[in-house]
């Protein structure tokens, strides 16, 4: 197995000079709407572990993810929470959520902080909901990332998510979310999210490293008297190469709406079984038509018409 | 710091009171999540509001904001009443046993000599009974009731845990828990270190509060040791190092005294620093005085500064006042008695209290120099910004000029950090525009200055013509240069006393440090406490070697620390009296029978006997002083007293308003309310989104917390019909803010002496110039108070009202 780089805390990279950039299409192991070789090389998958007992919701990671992926997201206004900007946007890949959670056990109020943003699911649903060939790839290390001149706009991402992460940009009309720094990632460094947090709640590595650490961290929660604390890497989407320290894994939910099985949806699953067979064809007309109305009519949403007759479709097929 | 930001890695118990470190000091507050994942650490959080440190610590109190004496107090008397004291710690090392003379008393809020017409006490009672011999008396059996440790005990009695939640309205469980947490670290080896910052300091008893809790800290035997400590967290990456260059009024460099005005020869000024040992055999390191003062003399006028002239001490201004703090300067410029004023990296329009006062203040001004690499409030207070800053430009005289300064990137020098840790930087870029470094705008000031003192002579021109001014580059003196002159050099030749006939250093040599500096002239030093920063081996401030031998979170080779490259001070006291560590697995410095040595550089004579010689050399006693002496301005123990401004009436001192010894001024009194007519109690506070008043200028932070905002209690907004994210109006006797409402769970109220008492919260970041959203700071609600010693304002706690409105009207 090729080594992935190794950055088990923040700083600095461990890799003593940049290397040659290992993403690249030969790491693929999946590819939206289209079928991959085999990939030449395994890579150690990797993973960003989210200590949330460790985070004080300082928002670092989201102006160092400003500023690595130059993004520029909209002066708001105070709505009465924390969250700044109040959702994830096309400019915002990774948002702090906060909560406050009166624990019935104990009748002490906890404030919930989590760092939101994409969970690079090793069965990611957006990919496999994703009609436009090449928009949204898989590499061998687990990272999910979007090849935006692929992207027809559609929103599809979006429906297969079963976090709710990728936000369709308005200038562009094609999706946007974390890419793990996949590009920081490929030379060696860690995504900037980690590299700027203070308290090492973000670290990233290798699955395994980031498990281990896991593992110690939540011996020591449950040495404070969280006895339901836990390592999030739901089985349901195959586990994710994004993973939280929960203190209360028992109740992701209260985490900000944290699902608590996420799974990717039937009507995905089935989509991507019926384009397996048929699709193909057919698929490469709707993207392409997708194009079209995407370059004519600005960005397509998934309208709940269209999702019916998405739904008709598999239903049809199956 | 007495420890470092390291060192916090090696604690027990961490206690955030007085302060926010997670919020405010994110990224220092690593070293707290270190010691909760490799050692176990606990973290406890008091503070008025559930804050971002809360929501990782292990235990979490509420307490009303102005009451953290009573609470410490009540935590000593916790720890006296259940025998968590480190005694041998105690007997030795603190003036526990020292006798005080017959006639001090404390009674209804007041110490014996208060004077009610001067608002200060004769504070010549508070001291210790001086025996023939002229050594202070003791007793070490502790038996006397006048030794301090009974009048402690006696002092501390009132504060009940039953008292304490009358005061403080953390409930007495809460209140418990949190002692029974503190009063553990009364082992030898269990250590607690105590993290605060403004929220100790802005009150109007500041001082007294980190004062309360250093006791507290004595009796636990916890300073001078690893993961132990009274760690204040500096606000701004230098703001150590303003204090340590003496940038106050009443100051010159290394803590050293700017003369009063009775003091007006050099013979005088030194008959009252003469520091003798009040105990046999101890050390009294200030008895160094006069070589530091007259190191700085030669630094600063260099062959102009001789025996003859005493040393140029006539160049000194002599302060006919206490201190020309912000408060007095504010205060005499509204009463029109100041022509100009330079600001230098500071916003007064935001930061001072009473913002009306302040805009009056500046309007009366001839003129005003700004020099900051931003567009602050205060370079642009006569604008009208609508609601923002609703002034008439046409009716202000006042003349602005603004000088654009470079930011701490641009520059190259060091930073001293809260651990005293001077970290040398280097410039990332380049200024932009018309930007000057301030050390060019300053040369520019003086050379204009001494040319125009050239020219047409004046009064007194010798102080700015004689001025050391030998650099490379007349313009603009390097940060090398300056630096250097910090670390002092031999003026003349120096010979070892002991040899006539050896070299110590050689005319114009830095000096290794200022055990080297002498009383005759023959040395210079700018600032002896940084004296090593810049020897003969270099630049000690670069040094980037983070080795740190056995992993005591020392890293004796990163940077440098004052004094002397020391990590932690009064480290001697981490031994016991026979010199071994009262903790081993915490060793710091040991005595090996001849000397004393380990992985710090030892805070006492590396020959000193550790049964001999006391731990707290900076102290005439030798020892630590849970008795004050008349040092403090309040007293010798901290009483709690009210805010100015207070929700209940002081129920340990009902007649008294306030501390009876803090800084006010009778215009200003007329604008203190009382609780019927303004019932709620505010903070102000930091967020971690933004620092001060300058990241709003970012477009990064000004989008991650776009716009002013209030905290308020579910039930208080119940009460007023404010609804989450809506628009309130927020005003005390003073002034008045609009901002949008972020209902919480977060606070809670209060139940203090019998009374609902509603917490308003009041971050500080907004303004109206910058990328964020227009707004206000807390100051135009605060009061004009300020601390007894210190002078820092009370921004923590006073009254305001709230309810909803509208948006504020743009402009």
């Amino acid at each position: 197995m090729e080594p992935s780089p190794r950055t088990a805390t923040s700083n600095p990279p461990v890799a003593a000079s940049a290397t040659a950039a290992n993403l690249t299409e030969r790491d693929l192991v999946r590819r939206s709407a289209s079928t991959v070789p085999p990939p030449a090389r395994q890579l150690e998958p990797v993973a960003k572990l989210i200590d949330v007992s460790k985070c004080i919701g300082c928002k670092a990671c989201q102006s160092a993810c400003v500023e690595w992926n130059d993004t520029k997201p909209a002066l708001e206004t105070n709505t009465g929470i924390y969250e700044n900007p109040h959702d994830l946007t096309p400019d915002m890949f990774t948002l702090m959520r906060f909560s406050e959670w009166e624990n019935p056990q104990t009748g002490n109020l906890e404030w919930l902080i989590r760092k939101d943003g994409c969970m690079h699911c090793e069965d990611p649903g957006c990919l496999k909901a994703c009609p436009a060939p090449g928009a949204i790839v898989q590499y061998s290390n687990g990272i999910v990332d979007f090849i935006h001149e692929n992207c027809i706009g559609c929103g599809y991402c979006i429906k297969g998510c079963p976090f709710n992460i990728p936000r369709i940009s308005k200038v562009d009309h094609t999706a946007y979310k974390c890419t793990l720094c996949s590009d920081r990632v490929a030379v060696g460094q860690g995504p900037a999210c980690a590299k700027a947090c203070p308290t090492h709640a973000i670290t990233f590595g290798t699955k395994e490293d980031m498990k281990k650490l896991a593992d110690s961290r939540i011996e020591d929660l449950k040495s404070r008297g969280f006895e339901n604390a836990g390592l999030y890497d739901p089985p349901g989407v195959g586990g994710t190469h994004v993973m939280y320290v929960l203190h209360h894994n028992d109740k992701p939910a209260i985490y900000s709406g944290l699902p608590e099985d996420p799974k990717v949806s039937p009507v995905v699953n089935a989509w991507k079984g019926m384009a397996k067979y048929v699709g193909f064809a057919a698929m490469g007309l709707a993207a392409a038509a997708g194009m079209l109305h995407s370059a004519f009519a600005g960005p397509n949403r998934v309208t709940r018409e269209d999702e019916e007759k998405a739904e008709d479709l598999v239903k049809e097929k199956i | 710091m007495t420890n470092s930001w390291t060192d916090i890695r090696n604690t027990d118990l961490v206690v955030i009171m007085g302060g926010n470190a997670a919020e405010a000091h994110p990224c220092g507050f690593k070293w707290v999540t270190e010691a909760k994942a490799n050692r176990g650490a606990k973290l406890i959080v008091v503070d008025p509001r559930f804050t971002r440190s809360a929501s990782v610590a292990d235990f979490y109190a509420p307490i009303r904001q102005g009451t953290d004496i009573a609470f410490l107090l009540g935590v000593i008397n916790y720890c006296i009443q259940n025998d968590k004291i480190q005694w041998d710690y105690v007997k030795a090392f603190t003036n526990a046993s020292y006798v005080v003379r017959e006639g001090f008393a404390y009674k209804d809020g007041l110490f014996t000599g208060y004077d009610e017409n001067k608002r200060d006490y004769d504070r010549s009672s508070w001291e210790y009974e001086i025996a023939p011999d002229g050594f202070a008396v003791v007793d070490e059996t502790l038996q006397n009731p006048r030794c301090v440790w009974n009048l402690l005990k006696a002092h501390v009695a009132t504060y009940t845990p039953e008292m304490v939640e009358r005061i403080c309205g953390t409930p007495k469980d809460k209140f418990l828990k949190v002692a029974e947490m503190i009063a553990e670290c009364s082992s030898p080896t269990k250590t607690m270190t105590s993290m605060y910052a403004l929220g100790w300091t802005q009150h109007s008893k500041g001082s007294q509060n980190i004062r309360a809790m250093a006791m507290l800290q004595l009796i636990l035997g916890n300073i001078g040791v690893r993961g132990g400590g009274m760690n204040a967290l500096r606000g701004h990456s230098n703001i150590q190092g303003l204090t340590d260059i003496g940038l106050m009024s009443n100051l010159i460099p290394g803590y050293l005294n700017i003369p009063v005005e009775r003091e007006a020869d050099f013979t005088t000024y030194m008959s009252s620093r003469t520091f003798k040992p009040l105990r046999p055999n101890q050390t009294s390191y200030w008895q160094n005085y006069r070589k530091f003062f007259v190191s700085f003399q030669k630094s600063m006028w260099g062959d102009a500064a001789t025996p003859q002239n005493d040393f140029a001490y006539d160049y000194l201004p002599k302060l006919d006042v206490p201190s020309y703090d912000v408060l007095r300067y504010f205060e005499m410029m509204h009463q029109g008695r100041v022509t100009g004023y330079f600001c230098q990296g500071f916003n007064p329009l935001l930061a001072f209290p009473n913002r009306q006062k302040i805009t009056e203040s500046l309007s009366k001004l001839k003129w005003l120099v700004t020099m900051d690499p931003l567009e602050t409030e205060t370079s642009r207070f006569w604008e009208n910004h609508g609601e923002y800053n609703n002034v008439d430009p046409a009716s202000i005289q006042t003349e602005v000029i603004q000088l654009p300064s470079t930011c701490f990137a641009e520059d190259e020098g060091a930073l001293v950090n809260s651990g005293r840790w001077l970290q040398w930087h280097w410039a990332g870029g380049s200024p932009p525009g018309e930007a000057k470094h301030d050390t060019w705008i300053m040369a520019q000031i003086h050379l204009r200055l001494r040319a125009l003192y050239e020219k047409e002579g004046g009064a007194f021109p010798d102080p700015i013509l004689n001025l050391t001014w030998n650099y490379h580059d007349r313009n603009e003196p390097t940060p090398e240069e300056l630096a250097k002159e910090l670390n002092g050099y031999a003026v003349e030749t120096l010979y070892d006393p002991a040899d006539p006939a050896k070299i110590v250093l050689e005319k114009g040599k830095q000096v290794v440090n200022f055990s080297v500096l002498r009383d005759d002239g023959t040395t210079a030093c700018g600032c002896w406490i940084y004296s090593g920063c810049f020897n003969e081996a270099g630049n000690n401030m670069a040094r980037r070697d983070n080795t740190d031998p056995d992993e005591t979170g020392a890293y004796p080779n990163w940077s440098f620390s004052w004094p002397l490259n020391r990590r932690i001070l009064y480290n001697r006291a981490s031994a016991d009296l026979q010199g071994n560590p009262w903790d081993p697995s915490r060793k710091l410095i040991a005595w090996d029978g001849t000397k004393w040595s380990g992985y710090d550089v030892p805070d006492i004579a590396p020959n000193a006997p550790p049964d001999v010689v006391g731990p707290f050399i900076m102290n005439q006693e030798g020892v630590s002083r849970l008795f004050a002496r008349g040092l403090m301005r309040e007293g010798p123990f901290p009483v709690h007293y009210e805010p100015f401004e207070a929700p209940i009436a002081n129920v340990v001192a009902p007649n008294i308003r306030g501390n009876p010894v803090a800084r006010i001024f009778q215009g200003d009194v007329a604008q203190f309310a009382t609780s019927e007519e303004f019932p709620y109690a505010a903070t102000s506070y930091r967020l971690t989104e933004h620092f001060h008043y300058w990241t709003k200028h970012n477009v990064v932070n000004a989008t991650l917390q776009p716009e002013f905002f209030v905290e308020i209690s579910e039930q208080l907004a119940a009460e007023k019909g404010i609804a989450h994210g809506s628009w309130v109006r927020v005003w005390s006797k003073r002034g008045e803010v609009k901002a949008k409402a972020v209902v919480t769970k977060r606070i809670k109220p209060l139940i203090c002496d019998g009374k609902p008492v509603h917490v308003v919260g009041i971050p500080l970041h907004w303004g109206f110039t910058g990328k964020a959203r227009k707004g206000w700071g807390p100051n135009s609600l605060t009061p004009f108070v300020g601390d007894a010693n210190i002078e820092t304002p009370e921004y923590k706690a006073f009254l305001v009202n709230i309810e909803p409105t509208t948006a504020p009207a743009t402009v």
